[in-house]
């Protein structure tokens, strides 16, 4: 029999604190109204003073911990993607680790791959505990995203993270297969000891985003046998609301299937954890034999694609022990650009 | 003076082509105008080639030697002709002239531009270099804002409208839909243009041509030598080319362009044509306004109801004179290098029966009408199918 490796249990974490497209669009003399409808983004998270993606991991993992029945002791590898880990040098899985009580048996690593080192984290968890040499890992994908004032990125950079424990026990979504493709291609970097990202404009689109993510899913369906028609649900990197939609039309997914994952617009692009956050929305609503989809995109570049399937387990699974994606999104509060400037260190003096 | 003849035309698709480079591009466009005039590279005896910026958009100088040794035709002269937005159609040129001449007797002509390599941003400073520097750009005026000034005095002395605008933009996409190297094959609305972002008042969005990518080139010899080639034989009639000042404020009038006035005398008098035997034209529509004072300045319509006549469907293709059936700039993409070039192309294969779903009927004389800067220069050919 084939064995079951996959998600045992996810946690989601949000900062409360948002802001309006209108009001970034307004300081900037901008029209609201085409950045809306051409980002398709309505509002964005924001992390408070005193969040980092430290602070985002520990949540979302203790979510996670919430849900099921393990020792944290028995989690046995803790990789957390980010690309605004608050050290350079220094990592920010040992706060997590030590902060959930699964230290010191523990591998630990911070993963850099823009906006899909989460997913590397997961099939890196996966590799060890299909080899016995962890029993639990924990795979987070967090971000507290960069963007310079006035740049395009502003209206989307936003804040939160997903945490995925993954297992061989009660798994409750089998991940049945993964495939990544990746390329040298520079549409979006920051450099070392720099604030900002910088990135190549159009040069984003179709020969980064767009080439990456469609030959991920093609290729990885193409290795399983699968078509778009075969999975309830699909999910998408979300740099905007647009492109996600987009990428699904080009590979032949339906929006009915895209819709429920699609977080983007009311959370705006929480990097490596956008796609992660995606995916934990629909797993908030998913039935046993869901077949689910998921493709994550990291600038630099590459994509991760997963053929998931949802067990028999979800329907014990203690999804109500911690805040669903929806009810984290409607617990907010927003702020103007003075406050938003505050939080995110865009006021100079001396 | 001999006569010549255009017996080859080349031309890559326009658009945003990550994956090829200027050399690429030019080298591509060449090989297909040799091709399609069914000549040797070693024929070639001149080359000229526009090319407006290569040295901001990918750090390219040194052009002409750069295209001889891509196409594998070191020890031939070649020369790169810069004049803005209008360095292609002055390429062009200067290769009829080199051929009338009794100089050279085969000349290739390309037009390339790689402008998708620097960010927008960048793209727009360079773009603003044809404009003064020291007395626009420095101040901060981009060719949006230049358009724009015409584009509101326009309005306000011949009572264009902003539909009448967009109704070029309309036209020309709907055109594009139909040339399958365009850079936008997409049908839009008026309403579309109404709505698309604001540029520079009254500019939006969908009234300004795109930054693309693309290469264009064409093959002239002289007419006597034509017919070994091919049978539709297409002959330069008419070559004018005209200047005005580099700054739009020293200008008299902004709602006309002098240059496009001048050098399409000079051209309608060598073909011993008036503007009303052109059965199709290729005009300089960077901006949807750009077309309008065009086809007044070339004397299609009278100063002040170019407006007018968009909107009437005039210059639509199967209107009194069509106008931009390649889609123009505005569609088919404007790499501001190859855009003179490709114009010729169109023409050519307009006058030779091949322009396929965007023939104009019974096409026998065609118009080329290229712009540099807002209007500081000015190229203008007159082509005959023999």
């Amino acid at each position: 029999m084939k064995e079951d490796v996959g998600i045992v249990s996810y946690g989601v974490y949000i900062p409360r604190y948002r802001i309006k497209a209108s009001s970034i669009a307004k300081v900037w003399g901008k029209d609201s109204r085409y950045i809306e409808k051409g980002l398709n983004i309505t509002e964005k998270s924001v992390p408070g003073p005193d969040e980092d993606v430290a602070t985002i991991s520990v949540e979302a993992a203790r979510y996670a911990l919430r849900r099921c029945n393990i020792n944290p002791k028995d989690i046995g590898a803790i990789y957390i993607g980010s690309e605004s880990h608050p050290y350079a040098v220094k990592p920010t899985g040992t706060i997590v680790g030590e902060a959930i009580g699964a230290t010191p048996d523990l591998m630990v690593a911070d993963y850099e791959f823009a906006c899909k080192a989460g997913t590397a984290a997961i099939q890196n968890c996966i590799a060890l505990i299909k080899s016995n040499i962890i029993k639990y890992g924990l795979a987070i994908g967090a971000d507290t995203s960069q963007s310079a004032p006035g740049d395009a990125l502003e209206y989307t950079a936003s804040a939160g993270g997903a945490a995925f424990i993954l297992g061989k026990d009660k798994v409750i979504v089998n991940i049945n297969a993964t495939y990544s493709f990746a390329t040298d291609t520079p549409d979006f970097w920051r450099r070392e000891a720099r604030k900002y990202p910088a990135h190549g404009g159009r040069f984003t689109g179709e020969p980064a985003y767009f080439k990456h993510i469609i030959n991920a899913s093609k290729n990885l369906m193409e290795k399983i046998g699968t078509e778009p028609g075969d999975y309830d649900y699909a999910v998408f990197h979300q740099p905007n609301g647009k492109f996600p939609i987009s990428v699904a039309k080009k590979l032949g997914f339906t929006y009915e299937q895209i819709e429920p994952g699609l977080i983007c617009p009311f959370l705006g692009n929480t990097y490596s954890g956008s796609s992660l956050v995606g995916l934990s929305a629909v797993l908030d609503i998913a039935k046993p034999g869901d077949r689910i989809f998921v493709t994550s995109y990291g600038s630099g570049a590459g994509s991760d694609s997963f053929d998931l399937t949802v067990t028999e387990n979800i329907k014990k699974f203690k999804r109500k022990n911690a805040p669903t994606v929806h009810e984290l999104l409607e617990d907010k509060e927003y702020i103007d650009y003075g406050t938003y400037a505050k939080f995110r260190d865009l006021l100079y003096w001396e | 003076m001999r006569d010549v003849a255009v017996i080859g035309i080349g031309l890559t698709k326009f658009g945003e082509l990550w994956e090829k480079s200027f050399r690429d591009l030019i080298t591509e466009a060449g090989i297909k105008a040799i091709e399609d005039a069914g000549i040797s590279g070693r024929e070639i005896d001149g080359i000229y080639v526009g090319s407006m910026s290569a040295g901001r958009f990918v750090g390219q100088e040194h052009v002409g030697a750069l295209v001889a040794d891509s196409a594998g035709l070191i020890g031939v002269p070649s020369t790169r002709v810069e004049s803005a937005c209008a360095s292609g159609g002055l390429a062009f040129r200067q290769a009829y002239l080199a051929v009338a001449s009794g100089m050279h007797d085969m000349v290739v002509v390309g037009g390339v531009e790689k402008m998708t390599d620097v960010v927008s941003a960048e793209a727009t400073n360079t773009l603003a270099t044809a404009a003064d520097q020291e007395w626009e750009s420095f101040f901060g005026v981009t060719f949006p804002a230049l358009y724009a000034l015409i584009a509101t005095r326009h309005m306000h002395e011949y009572g264009t409208t902003r539909e009448q605008l967009a109704q070029v933009a309309v036209k020309n996409h709907a055109n594009g839909v139909l040339n399958p190297n365009a850079h936008f094959k997409r049908k839009i609305t008026l309403e579309d243009v109404l709505n698309s972002s604001p540029v520079a008042y009254p500019l939006r969005l969908l009234d300004c041509s795109p930054v693309s990518d693309g290469a264009a080139a064409v093959i002239l010899c002289p007419l006597k030598d034509a017919k070994k080639y091919t049978d539709k034989i297409v002959k330069i009639r008419g070559s004018g080319q005209a200047s005005d000042t580099l700054a739009l404020y020293s200008r008299e009038d902004i709602c006309t362009f002098k240059s496009t006035v001048l050098a399409s005398k000079m051209a309608y008098k060598q073909a011993k044509i008036r503007s009303k035997d052109v059965d199709v034209a290729e005009v300089h529509d960077c901006f949807t306004i750009a077309e309008i004072l065009a086809i007044e300045d070339l004397g299609f319509f009278r100063k002040g109801e170019g407006g007018k006549a968009v909107e009437e469907g005039l210059t639509e293709m199967d209107g009194t004179i069509p106008v931009n059936t390649s889609g123009g700039l505005k569609a088919k993409g404007h790499p501001v290098g190859a855009t003179g070039v490709a114009q010729i192309a169109e023409i050519v294969m307009q006058l030779r029966g091949e322009a396929d779903k965007r023939q104009v009927k019974d096409a026998e004389i065609g118009l080329t009408h290229n712009i540099g800067g807002s209007g500081a220069s000015c190229v203008v050919h007159i082509l005959e199918v023999v």
